[in-house]
């Protein structure tokens, strides 16, 4: 991609500048929302800026975005790309939310946010670039005028516009005022890669401080005048409902005050959570079951297992698979599964809300304020000026934030109580009601030539379709673009390749987005099978990927670098083995090799994982080596402990006792590289979770023969009954 | 009625005994910097020192703490070991979502107080018990190390 074609806006109302409130400039533009790129640049509906950037008289820059932070180091990496091109220090960059209650940045900025699906950079990559070259521009020319030279003969470096022939010097805020009068540059010229000061180049992320001595706030740790707190249950079975509680007992709890009674859910109001806490479990809530009180994770691989039996809608049809395999010389079937996973983040669920006649305050961390802000409109019928989101830091994401529930849930016991009320989930609660990962059944086919070769594949993917539910109009001819991503467009070179979906919804269990979704859901079997073939020929399993990739150099090339970084082919002790993974997504190529020691238990210890990382441009390398190293643990978590199972209709899994996840003494050594490319920036926050967990598992195919299908690994490596 | 001692100054409550510090700290005090994270002593986000010794307030009651000092992660800075680790901390650029990290702090700070120079072992005791759902105990490791000035080992 040309950097320069990018430079030109298409609109000459990309940009608004007016003059900021309180004296300054005041720059606005638009950052596209996911899938709404193209509506933003093609249709002739009025331009709505969703993102400012101000300077103010004494030079600070602002920038009022719309891209929350949870972990990935946005609050950092967007900054550069604003510093960089209006030639100011990172530091000077400070970061604001939407002020919910101002009319300027309200609404527009509300309107159509998501954090997820590692845009963030790949959606703000060229318009922050804009934002930062425009207003430069428009500061140098403000002082090419006040000097009556030509602009062309001053240059900004520092926060400072100097005029190079006399050595004359005005900083940014003494143009600010004049700049702000001048008209928006219908065209500015982006840097070069090569002249890029601060893309590339690894930066301290700028919310550390705050986060290591305890003053970062989080949506859970909002205080206010008056504050109840809440502690909430909901029908332990999906689709039960409250039959009663012991409101007596609960109130002779100290501090205990009220107890919410809901369709299908109770609360406990006190004066802290303790008390709220006591009061629930006196309060000894009694439920209905419900229809879904039978339910097993049993009942539900059945039906997948049953509706993966018919052919589905079709994702990806290259010549003719069927006939393929049917007159190969052998046919190869292997059946994948993937277990329903809870996302577990740090900071369990909760929201504070302030109900009134007047309108609805809300406290909480979200990665979607405008659909929770719609959600809340709908159910208490205030009008949008009337709700407004207050959105906190994110203690972990990982999707579970990219749904309302919680917020809903608050403002359904908010409406009754008086005063604000903060809601908080137990961590049993939160991982209980998640909206979970669904359950995948995934049937995989090849036909094999005489001479070990594979020529044809077919894949067949049956789950809960969670586009249907969230976004509908994402579905094409039946098929859900998520479930199938890294499945349907998957890399290897077969001649013909079949691939279809059958969508088939788990009974009452709630699904939704986790880490990496449709390409964490696909690279688990693809990168398995082709494992499975590679191993079929007996051919090493880097060398059959590589001589499938011909037309994918990116692929190829992260592969081959990942070999020579783990010394991929050097024999290893009885017990260890080294599996290797490709991932394809998000714009970016991953690939990783795993190293394993399985002992004579079937205990399987990961203890080194190197990651080859090929996301194109690099705007903050140590972010994007933060990122893998979070998604390869984050994935070993789920590949070796992480399920949800049902049974009687309820979640078995309580804490992180029996929901385990990796601990610092269980994670391996991990190293990550990356290749500098001019290539358009890829995303990084998931495809790391994507690629290890078939890297895991085909090291263990490596360590001791036993081929992992069906997730988490738990203890089929042992060897021995 | 109790009192507690909090950071160096005293806090007269009047709450039950078996309220757990955790609660104590974040609803009557709104010293919200120690973080509830799972309310039974699994994941170490809750972590504070009573006389130096690192204790999980979630199941920690006040009267276990009756006349003895607690800190909190508003205060480790003050002391030698806590403004290591969060010098650290920064250098290396440790915490993601950063939810756990007041509890990683405080544990990292208990070890390097008891051991100057710990060894990987050391870490691994001193820090199981601290979950982090973003993963980032490669750089917990490094930057422990970086404060004790021990040097690591590339993979």
């Amino acid at each position: 991609m040309n950097t320069r074609d990018l430079a030109s806006p298409s609109r000459r109302n990309f940009l608004t500048a007016t003059s900021a409130i309180g004296g300054g400039l005041l720059l606005g533009f638009g950052l596209p929302a996911r899938g709404e790129v193209r509506d933003t640049l093609t249709t002739n509906a009025p331009f709505a800026p969703n993102a400012f950037l101000r300077i103010d008289r004494t030079g600070k820059v602002t920038f009022v975005m719309p891209v929350i932070e949870m972990g990935q180091g946005t609050y950092t990496s967007l900054p550069m790309l604003i510093a960089e091109e209006l030639e100011v220090d990172v530091d000077k960059v400070a970061i604001e939310h939407s002020p919910p209650d101002d009319k300027v940045y309200a609404n527009p900025l509300i309107g159509a946010q998501l954090t997820g699906g590692s845009t963030s950079i790949r959606s703000t990559y060229v318009p922050l670039r804009r934002a930062g070259a425009t207003a430069r521009v428009m500061l140098v020319t403000a002082a090419a005028q006040r000097w009556n030279v030509a602009p062309s003969t001053c240059r900004a470096q520092k926060g400072v516009v100097v005029h190079a022939p006399t050595g004359r010097k005005l900083g940014y805020g003494e143009l600010v005022d004049a700049a702000a009068k001048l008209p928006v540059p219908e065209k500015v010229a982006l840097k070069e890669p090569a002249d890029f000061k601060l893309i590339g180049t690894p930066h301290r992320r700028l919310d550390t401080t705050g986060k290591v001595n305890g003053s970062a706030k989080f949506g859970i740790d909002t205080r206010l005048p008056g504050m109840k707190f809440a502690v909430v249950a909901a029908s332990p079975t999906f689709g039960g409902r409250l039959v009663s509680v012991d409101e007596a007992k609960a109130k002779a709890v100290p501090g205990v005050s009220q107890v919410v009674r809901l369709d299908d859910a109770v609360a406990v109001v006190a004066i802290h959570t303790w008390a709220a806490k006591q009061g629930l479990a006196a309060a000894a809530p009694q439920w209905d079951a419900g229809p879904n009180a039978k339910v097993s994770t049993a009942d539900i691989v059945a039906q997948l297992a049953a509706a993966s039996e018919k052919p589905g809608a079709v994702a990806r049809h290259d010549g003719d698979a069927a006939a393929a395999i049917a007159r190969a010389a052998q046919k190869i079937d292997a059946v994948y599964e993937q277990p329903f996973l809870a996302h577990a983040a740090m900071e369990p669920m909760n929201c504070t809300v302030h109900l009134t006649k007047e309108g609805c305050d809300i406290w909480v961390g979200t990665q979607i304020p405008g659909m929770t802000q719609a959600a809340v409109m709908k159910l208490t019928g205030l009008t949008r000026e009337q709700v407004r989101i207050h959105n906190h830091l994110l203690g972990g994401g990982f999707g579970r934030r990219l749904e309302y529930d919680g917020t809903v849930r608050a403002v359904q016991i908010a409406q009754q109580v008086q005063g604000p009320v903060q809601v908080i989930w137990t961590r049993e609660e939160d991982i209980q009601h998640d909206m979970y990962r669904p359950y995948y059944y995934d049937r995989l086919s090849a036909g094999v030539d005489a001479q070990g070769k594979a020529v044809a594949w077919s894949h067949r993917i049956t789950g809960s379709s969670i586009v249907a539910r969230y976004f509908p109009p994402w579905i094409k001819d039946g098929v859900d673009p998520d479930a199938v991503d890294a499945s349907a467009n998957q890399p290897y070179g077969f001649s013909d390749i079949h691939v279809d979906w059958v969508a088939q919804e788990p009974p009452g269990i709630p699904t939704s987005w986790w880490r990496g979704v449709g390409v964490t859901r696909g690279t688990f079997p693809v990168e398995s099978f082709v494992d499975e073939l590679a191993a079929h020929a007996k051919r090493d399993p880097l060398a059959y990927r590589v001589a499938l990739l011909d037309k994918n150099p990116r692929s190829k090339n992260v592969l081959q670098r990942v070999a020579e970084r783990s010394g991929w082919g050097k024999p290893l002790p009885a017990g260890q083995g080294r599996g290797i993974a490709l991932c394809i997504g998000f714009g970016s190529f991953i690939a990783q090799v795993v190293q394993v020691s399985v002992d004579k238990d079937g205990t399987v210890n990961p203890t080194h994982v190197w990651c080859v990382v090929d996301c194109g441009i690099q705007v903050n390398p140590d972010t994007i080596r933060a990122q893998m190293e979070s998604g390869i643990v984050f994935g070993l978590s789920a590949a070796l402990h992480g399920q949800i199972t049902i049974k009687d209709g309820r979640v078995e899994q309580t804490n992180f006792g029996d929901y385990r996840v990796l601990r610092i003494n269980e994670t391996p050594r991990i190293r990550v590289d990356l290749v500098k490319n001019l290539e358009a920036p890829g995303g990084i926050g998931e495809p790391g979770t994507s690629c290890v967990m078939p890297a895991l598992t085909n090291a263990i195919f490596a360590a001791t023969g036993k081929r992992i299908r069906k997730l988490p690994v738990g203890d089929q490596a042992r060897t021995e009954a | 009625m109790i009192t507690l001692n909090v950071n160096g100054k005293p806090r007269n409550l009047d709450i039950a005994d078996d309220t757990p510090l955790l609660w104590t700290l974040r609803d009557v005090l709104n010293m919200t910097g120690t973080k509830f994270g799972c309310g039974a002593g699994l994941c170490g986000a809750c972590t504070i020192h009573i006389d130096g010794q690192p204790v999980r307030s979630c199941i920690t009651p006040v009267s276990a703490a009756a006349g003895r000092r607690i800190t909190t992660i508003e205060a480790i800075g003050a002391t030698p070991a806590g403004k290591k680790v969060q010098a650290a901390w920064q250098a290396l650029d440790v915490p993601q979502c950063g939810y756990c990290q007041s509890g990683q702090v405080m544990s990292a700070s208990a070890l390097l107080a008891a051991t100057a120079r710990p060894s990987d072992a050391d870490i691994d005791n001193a820090m199981a018990g601290n979950i982090c759902r973003c993963g980032t105990y490669p750089r917990i490791r490094a930057a422990i190390k970086k404060a004790a000035g021990v040097t690591d080992t590339e993979v």
